[in-house]
């Protein structure tokens, strides 16, 4: 009986009051024939041996603690600070629910109210919410904004191949029942091509920098391009709208989307001080311009003022949302990830303005110098026609996944975790491999790579 | 007093934490496209220790005592959930690495999910869904997709009963559906003829909670179930009440087709202050080809004595994937953990407590507080927030004096067929004498409502603040820190 705090004699003195003899008579009105199904479970474990199994089934896994690693692809391995994971273990934050009383909730309700201002600071926005679930359901909600946004009458929706192939998977099941048509990413393009399909039906734009790719795309003049192009023919303030997806831990270092005039900013915050976890729970990054905040999915925090005058939070614009307004809520999102936005406002405060431009150059040295050493390579070239800044594409000589498996096991003394295989998600893209480095690779381990795959040649 | 937001803690020039110094040689930045200010605050380590930890002192939370709400199930969330989700080969493995690299995960992942199966009596189980929303979501699109595979085209509506949490009718709509509500009878089920009335070929299925909102079982469902099927419709199940039937009934065996779990209710993960949850999906067999991929299966078995490989699959028909990666990994190490802890006997006395203290409570106010149906309850029951003697006094005074007794409120205001709802799920975790003492201030409340109304009315008078103006600040939103 584990977790459960009564004895004999409680239960029934409880069941007395009650007035019934026996717990399963509590069940009396499950039909007879389906209760107490006999369950095909393992035994229980006790605390020492459940950590026991658990410790062995960690230790199966190949993690980066114990392996150089230059995979990144929408997740990126990145140092976080120790005060970070003692802040979320309070259990006052971790086993708090939804900040519904706030006068019992100001912690939560004030650490996103931060949150919400960081971001804001970070992307250059107006507004962000409470965050989303990951980056690729921000940038689902994102369409359904601007779909909501002209009312349900634009339908199309412009999509670059060069944002996350999954992000795009997401968007397709977030849209399947709605009368969206997403289009644009069916081949690799400029954007000044992908800009020529934009036009008075397009609801949005949605671009990535850095993108899949890890280049940088140049972003200047392209909002007023996407808006005069997407403009409403009797309604001049009424535009395509300009999502950007984007790294976090890169605005640290570069201009943010909205002073190029993005019109709605996503993007994945796992590397705001979120460890790897093997795809989650992570972040979504959402921000928006003001004019735009009514028809924003998700919760905001904003500041209230109580009865004696004193300035508290309290989740505000609440008839955007399902529990108030159902069926014509923005959407149906309920939560937002409470813990994981505490996370990444630790990891903010904590790194604070000089230390995310640190974070962000040491990622932006570190890869170039990885880039050079490898493009310096025989057989191997680096793609340079854009900047990048922490990923970039190596061209190689043989397939990614025979020279990950080489890397991985055949490398003495060392399993080196590979970069991505782009051939995954583009197929004309054979033998290029994505490489991320972050400053969590050491010069020592970025030369080990960059020897390893000097050697693969010579083999 | 009042934490000071952290930007005004900033001092121009002061770092917080230090990071290593650069080790190779720089390169050249894009000077065009760098940014000329950050305006995030300038802090050192301790200032954000101590702001966070006072922040974190402003909250109340399942670790300081009862927290009642209803349809939550804010049960305790055991410590060593949080050891075993925070080991290395869990925290440090990438999604995107190699599945042979990734056994250990892949192993619990399938683990849940065959458990999830077993639990629930389903098919087939994606763990991938974020949050109890995006199962809902999952499940309606699957609902709507099988369908139209069939040529079944012009189904379009889902039924939602009355009692139903905003979920489900925003879950519809957000798939593009139409929602048609249908109310519940005098013994809080779903109204069979109202039900009967709204049934035609237009239906893709019906979303039921059970026990639905009200703490009930739903007496009918075999019935209910029966009707959705006659007219071709599916039956979604909302989980969210699971934790009165782990182990007592499995869904999949009354006939639900589809319904998600939501492993921050019912298998003990913690709820974060709004978030990560968790929410997978379980289906019958004739939807299993529909999950959002991927789905955790067994590649290759050589033979028996051989270990089994566990690959990422993709089903056939997938209405496509719900999330950047596999989904809230993370969490699944959590709720793996508390399953095997319990095994089937433990969630089937997790079920019968959680029903035991609802009704025990149930017991020790109903005489106090008018409570909606007269009838054994499950998870949870909903007693009604005002009296004859004290006319003015509503369930929200009531809500805010019990924050004044140092216990948290129950869900208030819903679900919406009650008036000055109070919904009370004190979940399996709370001792006898955590509900006596919880029955007992409701008790003291029920006194002072008539006694002295204004008490209740000028509640919380010890928090950190008191009663906020949510009208103006709605009207005038101040969404962030503003810069000076």
């Amino acid at each position: 009986m584990v977790y459960l705090p009564h004895t004999d004699a409680e239960r029934r003195q409880m069941l007395q009051a009650i007035g019934v003899e026996t717990i399963a008579a509590l069940f009396e009105d499950v039909p007879e024939r389906y209760r107490y199904p006999a369950l095909d479970l393992p035994d229980p474990l006790s605390e020492l041996e459940a950590l026991q199994e658990l410790r062995y089934l960690s230790d199966i896994n190949l993690d980066a603690i114990q392996s150089p690693m230059f995979l990144g692809a929408g997740a990126y391995r990145h140092w976080v600070p120790s005060v970070v994971d003692y802040v979320i273990s309070r259990g006052e934050f971790a086993t708090a629910y939804t900040p519904y009383q706030p006068e019992v909730s100001q912690g939560t309700l004030q650490a996103i109210f931060e949150y919400q201002s960081m971001i804001c600071d970070l992307t250059g926005m107006d507004v962000a919410n409470a965050s989303h679930y990951d980056g690729a359901t921000a940038t689902a909600e994102a369409v359904i904004q601007a779909y909501n946004v002209f009312r349900k009458k634009r339908k199309k929706v412009m999509i670059s191949a060069a944002v996350h192939p999954h992000y795009r998977e997401v968007v397709r099941t977030y849209t399947q029942g709605l009368e969206v048509e997403i289009i644009g990413d069916e081949k690799e393009r400029p954007i000044s091509e992908l800009l020529e399909l934009v036009d008075d039906q397009t609801a949005c734009v949605i671009l990535q920098t850095p993108n899949f790719l890890g280049e940088l795309e140049d972003l200047a003049s392209l909002a007023d391009e996407v808006h005069t192009r997407g403009q409403d023919a009797r309604k001049a303030d009424r535009h395509t709208l300009l999502v950007v997806v984007t790294n976090p831990i890169s605005l640290g270092l570069l201009k943010p989307p909205g002073d190029y005039g993005a019109d709605i900013v996503v993007g994945e915050g796992q590397p705001l001080g979120l460890g790897l976890n093997f795809g989650g729970p992570y972040l979504g990054i959402y921000a928006t311009r003001e004019e735009y905040v009514r028809e924003l999915a998700g919760r905001l925090i904003g500041k209230a003022v109580d009865v004696e005058g004193k300035e508290g939070f309290v989740m505000t614009l609440t008839t955007r949302e399902q529990h108030i307004r159902r069926a014509r809520a923005t959407s149906n999102i309920c939560t937002n990830q409470g813990l994981m936005a505490l996370a990444a406002t630790v990891y903010m405060a904590a790194l604070g303005k000089h230390g995310l431009r640190q974070v962000a150059e040491l990622n932006y040295h570190k890869a170039h110098y990885a880039a050079d050493r490898i493009d310096a390579l025989k057989g191997f070239s680096v793609a340079r026609a854009k900047p990048f800044f922490n990923e970039f594409v190596v061209r190689c000589p043989v397939g990614v996944s025979e020279l990950n498996r080489y890397l991985l096991e055949d490398v003495a003394d060392v399993e080196i975790i590979g970069g991505y295989d782009l051939s995954r998600a583009y197929p004309q893209r054979r033998n290029q491999m994505l490489v991320a480095v972050t400053e969590m690779n050491s010069q020592a381990e970025i030369d080990m790579l960059v020897d390893a795959l000097a050697a693969y040649r010579s083999n | 007093m009042n934490e000071p937001v952290i930007y005004e803690l900033s001092a121009p020039g002061r770092e917080g934490v230090k990071l290593p110094h650069l080790d190779v040689p720089a390169s050249d930045l894009p000077t065009e496209l760098l940014r000329e200010e950050l305006p995030l605050p300038e802090v050192s380590e301790i200032d954000v220790v101590r702001h966070f930890l006072r922040l974190s002192q402003q909250n109340y939370a399942i670790d300081k005592g009862m927290y009642p709400l209803g349809s939550c199930t804010m049960k305790f969330n055991p410590k060593i959930n949080e050891v075993t989700a925070r080991l290395p080969g869990f925290t440090s493995i990438h999604p995107l690495q190699y599945t042979n690299t990734a056994q250990g995960a892949l192993y619990l992942m399938y683990t849940v999910q065959e458990y999830l199966k077993e639990v629930g009596g389903f098919a087939g189980v994606t763990v991938q869904p974020a949050a109890g929303a995006q199962g809902e979501l999952a499940g309606v699109l699957m609902m709507h997709k099988y369908h139209l595979d069939r040529g079944d085209t012009q189904r379009d509506t889902i039924l939602v009963p009355d009692s139903a949490h905003g979920t489900n009718p925003a879950t519809t709509s957000m798939s593009g559906l139409r929602v048609v509500q249908i109310p519940s009878d005098a013994r809080g089920n779903v109204d069979l003829d109202a039900l009967q009335s709204q049934i035609c070929e237009r239906v893709v299925g019906l979303m039921i909670t059970n026990p639905n909102t009200l703490g009930l079982f739903e007496e009918q469902i075999e019935a209910v179930v029966k009707m959705i099927h006659d007219c071709g419709g599916l039956v979604y199940g909302d989980g969210a009440n699971m934790n009165a039937l782990m182990g007592v009934m499995r869904p999949g065996d009354v006939g639900i087709d589809v319904m998600h779990f939501n492993l921050h209710k019912t298998f003990s993960t913690p709820h974060g202050g709004g978030g990560p949850g968790c929410g997978p999906v379980g289906v019958a067999e004739h939807l299993v080809d529909y999950l959002p991929g991927p789905v955790v299966t067994i590649d290759l078995q050589l033979s028996e004595e051989d270990a089994p490989f566990f690959n990422f699959y993709q089903p056939a028909k997938s209405i496509g994937p719900l999330t950047g990666f596999w989904g809230h990994f993370g969490i699944l190490v959590r709720a793996y953990t508390y399953m095997r802890m319990l095994g089937a006997e433990g969630m089937k006395e997790a079920a019968e407590h959680a029903v035991l203290n609802a009704n025990y409570l149930r017991s020790q106010v109903k005489d106090v507080y008018k409570v909606s149906h007269d009838r054994l309850c499950k998870h949870e029951f909903v007693a009604e927030g005002h009296f004859d003697a004290a006319p003015d006094v509503r369930a929200l005074d009531i809500a805010k004096r019990l924050i004044d007794h140092g216990v948290h409120p129950p869900t208030n205001y819903f679900p919406l067929i009650v008036p000055e709802a109070l919904m009370i799920e004190p979940t399996e975790t709370e001792s006898k004498q955590s509900i006596d003492n919880y029955a007992a201030i409701l008790r003291a409340i029920a006194t002072e409502a008539t006694d002295n109304p204004e008490l209740l009315h000028a509640a919380p008078h010890n928090t950190p603040v008191r009663r906020l103006d949510e009208v103006s600040a709605a009207r005038d939103p101040i969404l962030r820190y503003q810069h000076a």
